[in-house]
């Protein structure tokens, strides 16, 4: 297997041309992609595995054995059954349109307001901008974890403990989606929206219209991560949601886990439900991914 | 630019500062405010002095909670600095293929904790793939307690942060490596170096201020350890609660029907000046980066 997954054009990929020719050479080349090949397979099963055998557990029927001696990797009569149990047990549509409505709430006030306040910061000038531009940097530096307390105090004095709305509230317009769209407009060229005030454009019409589609790539940047991050967070929702109706995803699934059901196969299909479009997804946009790892630089 | 009323960027400001006023500063200062207070949820809040500091200094359970993030950090820093560093290596290259490597690489990193909690936690169980392993290899004669001995939890818990954050860290030193000169790659391997010396003498000192930010990043986000504890123990920090992180202890103690307010702002400032000299740390660190990519 080794060898028939060493590729023949990798040879001619990496050799230039005249220079080098000798084949002892390229003998070690090849066993060095060989060597690479294999640990790249060894570590996708170490990083894959996991989930791979959350999903055969997740497909095997319920007479069959999930551990002990008599287990199988695959499963002997694959179903589907536990996918349909956990609904049983846990308003699982809820939950994902519960996590889906904040994601996409998310989505949207991070976009728009951080971009709003993005291009305030980068394209106008105005007393007290340095400050607020301080003020949005040094949130960075808060982590949620120390304020959590009296953010959740504030939320309950505002009455939205157990609401989406509540959920959505501290994440909606972070820090660092504020400061991705700073940058992205400062990198675009002044020229067009000036082109488009000559032509009489309002201050929102020029944003709007002109400046906020030419920062489509950073938008979508933001937008993913917004997403991602919301679907995910579990600890927020943990505190601040409190009857079981109103659970997202994921305090939803840790209280499956938690529930009678000791079934590990409806834990893992529930899992499976939370994870498997996610990654569908990712695997569809992954460039974009990368790109905003880049642009976006690092998270504390 | 063109005359504008002095109003209109602080229309653009308004969204944004409402919300980063009410859900940071607003809080962060109360924080501030209410630590030196008795407050409780149920109201109360009289002004009592550094008593909520004192009471820390005599708290085991709070003692136990901040050893327990020591030692989180001692493992997953170390762990997160280097794997992803090695990892980053071995996906740093243009074979076919490489593309779908790095991105699978990533995906422990896009799926919730909660998600990744739950699926270790039944690799780790008594009666999970893990111990099947080790029993049939006759490495252990009985299965291990991965969930069920505080200190195996939390070493259970550290393989996992670990585990899903390789991928993250990965990336990071990806966008390093593209500015390691290959060049000096060539230039030692003419001169014989070995891949491990090479590994040492060119690509480490040139990674060297990414290596310090990824520690530094690793750190910020180890002392904030909570859902990995939370979900591998199902809600209980392990048997008589021993496997507490600090953030687990501040939501124990502050957000309970009976939350004392006070006594966890305390806590959540003491965890403040933590984070805030690591934050500080990272951001001196990635300047230095920056200027010495420049």
């Amino acid at each position: 297997m080794s060898t028939a997954t060493t590729p023949a054009p990798a040879r001619a990929q990496q050799t230039p041309p005249a220079r080098r020719t000798r084949r002892p050479g390229d003998a070690a080349r090849y066993a060095g992609h060989t060597l690479r090949y294999l640990l790249l397979v060894l570590m996708t099963v170490l990083l894959v595995g996991p989930f791979l055998w959350q999903l055969l557990t997740s497909l095997k029927s319920t007479g069959e054995p999930i551990y002990g001696p008599d287990t199988t990797w695959l499963p002997a009569d694959p179903t589907l059954g536990n996918f349909g149990k956990v609904a049983e047990v846990i308003p699982v549509w809820r939950y994902i349109g519960n996590s889906a409505i904040v994601a996409v709430a998310s989505v949207v006030t991070n976009c728009i307001f951080g971009a709003m306040a993005g291009y305030a910061l980068a394209r106008m000038r105005f007393r007290g901008r340095g400050a607020v531009f301080a003020a949005v940097l040094a949130s960075l530096v808060v982590p949620f974890e120390v304020i959590m307390v009296n953010v959740f105090l504030t939320v309950r004095s505002l009455g939205l403990v157990d609401t989406l709305l509540g959920v959505l509230l501290p994440g909606a317009i972070s820090g660092l989606s504020i400061l991705v769209m700073r940058t992205a407009f400062l990198a675009l060229p002044k020229e067009t929206e000036e082109a488009a005030a000559m032509d009489g454009a309002g201050e929102w019409a020029r944003f709007w219209r002109v400046a906020l589609p030419s920062v489509r790539g950073s938008l979508a940047v933001v937008g993913v991560f917004s997403f991602l991050f919301a679907w995910d967070d579990f600890l927020w929702p943990l505190i601040v949601l409190k009857n079981p109706d109103n659970f997202t995803l994921t305090v939803g699934l840790q209280y499956l886990s938690g529930t009678f059901t000791n079934d590990q196969r409806v834990v893992a299909a529930g899992t499976m439900i939370a994870v498997v479009p996610l990654l569908a997804v990712f695997f569809a946009l992954q460039r974009l991914f990368f790109r905003g790892i880049g642009e976006g630089g690092v998270k504390g | 630019m063109i005359g504008r009323r002095w109003y209109v960027p602080w229309l653009f400001l308004t969204p944004a500062l409402i919300v980063t006023a009410a859900m940071t500063w607003g809080p962060l200062a109360n924080t501030g405010v209410l630590a030196f207070t008795d407050a409780q949820a149920l109201g109360g809040g009289e002004f009592t002095g550094l008593a909520n500091f004192s009471r820390l200094a005599h708290d085991d359970q709070f003692f136990r909670a901040l050893g327990n993030t020591a030692l989180y950090l001692a493992v997953v820093v170390p762990a997160l600095v280097l794997l992803p560093l090695l990892l980053a290596q071995l996906v740093h290259t243009k074979l076919p293929g490489i593309g779908a490597f790095r991105a699978v690489f990533y995906s422990p990193v896009i799926a919730s904790m909660v998600v990744v909690g739950l699926i270790w936690s039944w690799l780790l169980s008594s009666d999970g793939l893990v111990n099947a392993v080790l029993l049939k290899l006759r490495v252990v004669a009985e299965p291990l307690p991965f969930l069920t001995d505080s200190t195996l939890l939390l070493l259970s818990c550290m393989l996992v942060t670990v585990w899903k954050g390789l991928g993250y860290y990965m990336v990071i030193y990806l966008a390093a490596l593209a500015n390691v000169p290959g060049e000096l790659h060539e230039a030692a391997r003419v001169d014989g170096a070995g891949a491990v010396r090479r590994f040492r003498s060119v690509t480490v000192p040139t990674v060297r201020p990414t290596m310090l930010l990824v520690g530094t990043l690793a750190a910020i986000s180890a002392t904030k350890v909570f859902a990995e504890i939370y979900v591998m123990s199902s809600g209980t920090a392990g048997p008589g609660g021993q496997a507490k992180s600090i953030v687990y202890y501040i939501r124990e103690v502050g957000l309970g029907v009976d939350g004392e307010i006070g006594y966890a702002s305390a806590m959540s400032l003491v965890l403040f000046v933590g984070t805030l000299g690591l934050s500080v740390l990272a951001l001196v660190l990635r300047r230095r980066g920056e200027r010495s990519e420049a």
